[in-house]
């Protein structure tokens, strides 16, 4: 057991356990964050999608030891932004989710992507949700949400 | 019951390691699916596990004037951001994984983790990349080929880790590297190859090629290379066959559940000939 201190979703947390774990389990066992799902496990799907030091990572994939001190932001965390308020009506108006299961992961690659780029192209939104999967919608819809979500959202990114 | 060591410093980290032995853990997108546990159980690993990487010592890119040093923790899409990273070894990584496991995943990780399928291998051994490994009383520096040697073999001792990849500057005419596997993203190769080539008017100065996933480590051959050097780009292309029975015997690729040896041969194969029949 060893005492792990971060920051999750803008507020400073200390938790006692063991460092081995991954950081999925712990966002959803002993914060109840069930926003980042488990799908492949493996890092193939991106459905376990958070973002470390505001950039995309697998939670699946990350260890708790590798989390200390950093600054980690779930789709739970994103949800109270603005800029959470421009990509939902972006999808919500796209047509761009459909099950819902790989949605908190899309939504946070377009977070991580227009953070770094707040204009992308279609070539570069492709690289940017090359991570995640989709097994409903086929992705189309998804593009169109994200270029949407960077013409609506002008000047938040 | 496994012990876990999380060093602040690389001095801690090299004392500890002078003392017992540990498995090293940098970004963990291989080694926590590699040692994956039943639903969310905790990693169950089987030796004492030290995570690296937070270590600062091992991250950035510097650069002297002809070379450029990379940090060993120094993550995939950082590297694949900075304007010193050789352009052959930006296109790698561009077809590595994808940005989460990017922006995780370690160039010293991959080389650490010495499968056959390692696509950074494969441009690493074509610029001639040196591995800098350090333990508490030396430094070692030694080139990728000899540092790898195996299957998820490595030269490297139990008081010992990697802090730095060493890669000269070096300008190719032309210059690519080639993945094939089943998706664009987030796929093992199935097999890759790299390709590259110096001209001066049309007499060749340089030639290198480099294939992963058909042999246990990364095939280059230099004997086969320094035939061609001096020699005419029309003389190469006529050269196709004989260059391809060369490479034949060293490109010795496995079935498994990703391929198969005869799809393996014949693609690698199949790009050394458009590379050379392109020029």
């Amino acid at each position: 057991m060893t005492k792990i201190k971060f920051r999750l979703n803008g507020k400073p947390v200390a938790i006692e356990t063991d460092v081995n774990r991954r950081l999925l389990d712990v966002l959803r066992e002993d914060f109840e964050l069930i926003g980042p799902k488990e799908g492949c496990g493996e890092g193939e799907c991106g459905a376990c999608a958070v973002l470390m030091e505001h950039e995309i990572v697998n939670s699946c994939s990350v260890p708790l030891a590798n989390c200390i001190g950093k600054d980690i932001v779930t789709i739970e965390g994103l949800s109270t932004t603005s800029r959470y308020t421009v990509i939902r009506k972006a999808f919500e108006d796209e047509g761009a989710v459909q099950c819902g299961f790989c949605t908190p992961g899309m939504i946070i690659a377009t977070e991580s992507m227009l953070s770094k780029n707040p204009h992308p192209t279609d070539e570069e939104i492709k690289i940017g949700l090359s991570g995640n999967l989709c097994r409903c919608t086929g992705y189309n819809m998804i593009i169109k949400a994200i270029k949407k979500a960077a013409k609506d959202g002008d000047g938040l990114w | 019951m496994v012990k876990t060591s999380i060093p602040k410093n690389l001095a801690e980290a090299l004392s500890v390691l002078s003392k017992e032995k540990y498995r090293l853990v940098a970004g963990g997108t291989d080694m926590l699916v590699q040692n994956r546990n039943r639903a969310t159980l905790p990693i169950k690993y089987k030796d004492n596990v030290m995570y690296i990487a937070n270590l600062e010592e091992l991250f950035g890119i510097t650069e002297d004037e002809e070379t450029i040093y990379i940090g060993a923790c120094e993550p995939l899409e950082a590297i694949l951001e900075n304007d010193l990273t050789p352009k052959l070894l930006k296109e790698t990584i561009l077809e590595m994984a994808s940005p989460a496991i990017r922006h995780t995943g370690t160039l010293g990780g991959n080389i650490g983790n010495a499968s056959p399928a390692g696509d950074s291998l494969v441009p690493l051994y074509l610029l001639n990349a040196v591995i800098e490994v350090k333990s508490e009383t030396e430094t070692r520096r030694l080139r990728i080929q000899d540092f790898i040697q195996g299957v998820r073999k490595i030269d490297l001792a139990d008081n010992e880790l990697i802090t730095k990849i060493i890669i000269s500057k070096t300008e190719f005419t032309k210059a690519y590297f080639k993945k094939v596997g089943p998706r664009l993203s987030d796929a093992i190769s199935k097999l890759s190859f790299a390709g590259a080539i110096t001209f001066d008017n049309d007499i060749i100065l340089d030639l290198r090629f480099a294939f992963g996933a058909v042999n246990i480590t990364v095939v280059r051959r230099p004997e086969i290379e320094c035939l061609y050097i001096r020699k005419t780009k029309e003389e190469l292309k006529a050269s196709v066959n004989e260059i391809v029975e060369a490479y034949s015997k060293f490109i010795r690729p496995i079935d498994d559940q990703r391929s198969n040896k005869e799809y393996r041969k014949k693609v690698s194969i199949n790009l050394l000939k458009s590379f050379i029949e392109e020029l």
